[in-house]
């Protein structure tokens, strides 16, 4: 984002730096979206726009804020980009190309209605012709702003390591020419798939931190919301889109109920439904519903799903396991996802016993990925312990408390191992 | 944009292939690259003798060294290339996509550096 840290001194100076905050905050990615929408270089578009803001922090203190702070802040990155091009001076189209920006920005400053190209930069930033990883990085760096230190930290990889592949994304996006637009109609739900996933991606990596200790990583969770607040916007017929909203606002509104007083972990069978937050929660519903009735279910219309289901425990006071069930052998055919396959082991032995979960995750045990996967250790673990398989339990607890990152919960599976013992 | 579609496939499958497959195939090819030519994509495009016929060249120190082969030996091998000029990377591999050689092997596309 735009470096918003200027000393201002003045009451007034206080007031326009919050308008230049509030600018960043709602006008940045759609400012952005536009420039690198029609120049096809995303990189030179965030220095433009970074410099517009920063004479934005010069200049509204003194001038005041200007009646339209986008055309404003469009005008002044326009400029920069049409030097930096003329400075350039690489290919003779560019100039041809440069004209024609140059009128464009005209007509779209002078009309006030800049054109939200959010959606199209979204499915740049997802293309399938960069790497899966740099999706959901590249798409908060670009529509929000975030700099690549905080997401660095945020997916937990070193800043300069992130600051790369930002950087080696945002050279392919210019030089392999991937395009600024809308899939054509027969690609857009796939192309929508990968652009949902790095909403998703983000979300997690936010929920990780599930108390929401570290700020940042609460904030990406509620980014990743408005990302899909904003796609299930744009895009209301698609229910994929919707599927996705409701499934993160399911998760959202448990998110107090994950701890307890004094911060411990609290699964969520052993949560307090009076915790859930019911407006949240409500929204999804009707989010769900209306994605049901299109017709076209999918990955993430089965995991809201999923989470409605546990989320019905507020009402009837009892989980439905055999809908659950049901929901994880649709979502199993349809992903073929060994988390899902470890989700559907867990209901499984709720409704037929530990023995039969065991096998489900026995049946596994073969996929290498898993070997450092917390939660299949940790699944595998409670199974064991169930049918009082104390000392593979204490092994495949051993094996979970490894691998987990976070304390509480880190807390939390120690003292079920230790509960091993104390009922052997 | 212009962008190279450089084709790659086994080539020692290519060989075992039938008189009629082979005739399949080159009607395929021929038909593709007459579409490419009515669209206005069309910028050159041949295919290439088999990596058999290939010989490499390096100069070290001023001399320069021949060898027998293709570059790097791999299981499949670069066949025939396009060159095509579109408005983006969609358009780019949208022709790949359809490209007849890639249902037997793979398709690289690689934009061509503007000088």
């Amino acid at each position: 984002m735009a470096e918003v840290g200027a000393e201002v001194g003045a009451e007034a100076g206080g007031d326009a730096r919050r308008a230049v905050e509030l600018a960043a905050r709602q006008s940045y990615g759609k400012l952005l979206a536009f420039l690198a929408a029609r120049t096809g270089d995303l990189a030179g578009a965030e220095d433009a726009l970074a410099d517009a803001f920063a004479a934005a922090l010069q200049v509204w203190p003194e001038q005041g804020v200007p009646r339209s702070p986008e055309a404003w802040l469009l005008a002044i990155a326009r400029r920069r980009l049409i030097d930096a091009a003329r400075r350039r001076r690489t290919r003779t189209e560019s100039v041809q190309s440069l004209l024609q920006l140059a009128e464009e920005f005209a007509a779209a400053g002078d009309s006030m209605d800049i054109p939200d190209d959010r959606l199209r930069l979204m499915f740049a930033c997802a293309h399938p012709a960069l790497p899966t990883e740099v999706h959901a990085p590249l798409m908060l760096q670009a529509v929000l702003g975030f700099d690549a230190g905080t997401i660095a930290s945020a997916f937990l990889v070193a800043p300069a390591t992130m600051g790369q592949r930002l950087v080696r994304a945002k050279r392919k996006i210019q030089e392999a020419g991937i395009p600024f637009r809308l899939p054509e109609a027969d690609e857009l739900r796939e192309r929508l798939g990968s652009v949902l996933e790095a909403i998703y991606a983000a979300f997690t990596e936010g929920w990780a931190d599930p108390a929401g200790t570290v700020l940042r990583r609460r904030d990406l969770a509620e980014e990743a919301i408005w990302l899909g607040r904003l796609v299930a916007s744009l895009l209301p017929d698609e229910p994929e889109a919707l599927g996705l909203l409701a499934l993160m606002l399911h998760a959202e509104a448990r998110r107090a109920a994950r701890r307890d007083q004094s911060g411990g972990f609290v699964p969520l069978a052993q949560q307090d439904p009076a915790r859930w937050d019911a407006r949240l929660a409500g929204e999804a519903e009707s989010l769900l519903l209306a994605a049901s009735r299109m017709g076209r279910i999918g990955r993430f219309q089965l995991e809201a799903a999923v989470q409605s289901a546990h989320a019905a425990r507020r009402q009837s006071g009892r989980t439905d396991w055999a809908a659950i069930l049901e929901l994880y052998n649709a979502l199993l055919s349809e992903t073929g996802s060994p988390v899902v396959a470890i989700n559907r082991a867990v209901v499984l032995a709720e409704l037929q016993g530990s023995g039969v979960g065991l096998e489900a995750l026995d049946a596994l045990a073969d996929d290498r990925r898993l070997t450092e996967y917390q939660p299949y250790w940790a699944a595998r673990a409670g199974l064991l312990a169930l049918a009082r398989k104390t000392e593979a339990a204490e092994d495949a607890y051993d094996r979970a408390i490894g691998l987990e990152a976070d304390p509480a919960v880190r807390r939390f599976l120690q003292q079920r191992r230790a509960e091993l013992r104390a009922t052997k | 944009m212009k962008y190279m579609l450089l084709i790659y496939r086994d080539e020692a499958a290519m060989q075992a292939a039938t008189e009629k497959q082979m005739s399949e195939v080159m009607g395929a090819y021929m038909a593709y690259t007459k579409a490419m030519r009515e669209s206005g994509a069309f910028v050159a495009g041949d295919p290439l003798q088999p990596s058999s016929t290939a010989t490499t060249v390096r100069v070290a120190n001023g001399k320069s060294k021949v060898l027998n082969g293709p570059y790097a030996e791999s299981k499949e091998q670069l066949g025939g290339y396009y060159i095509l000029d579109v408005p983006d990377l969609d358009a780019a591999l949208s022709w790949a996509a359809r490209c007849p050689g890639a249902q037997h092997g793979a398709l690289e596309v690689r934009p061509v550096r503007p000088m």
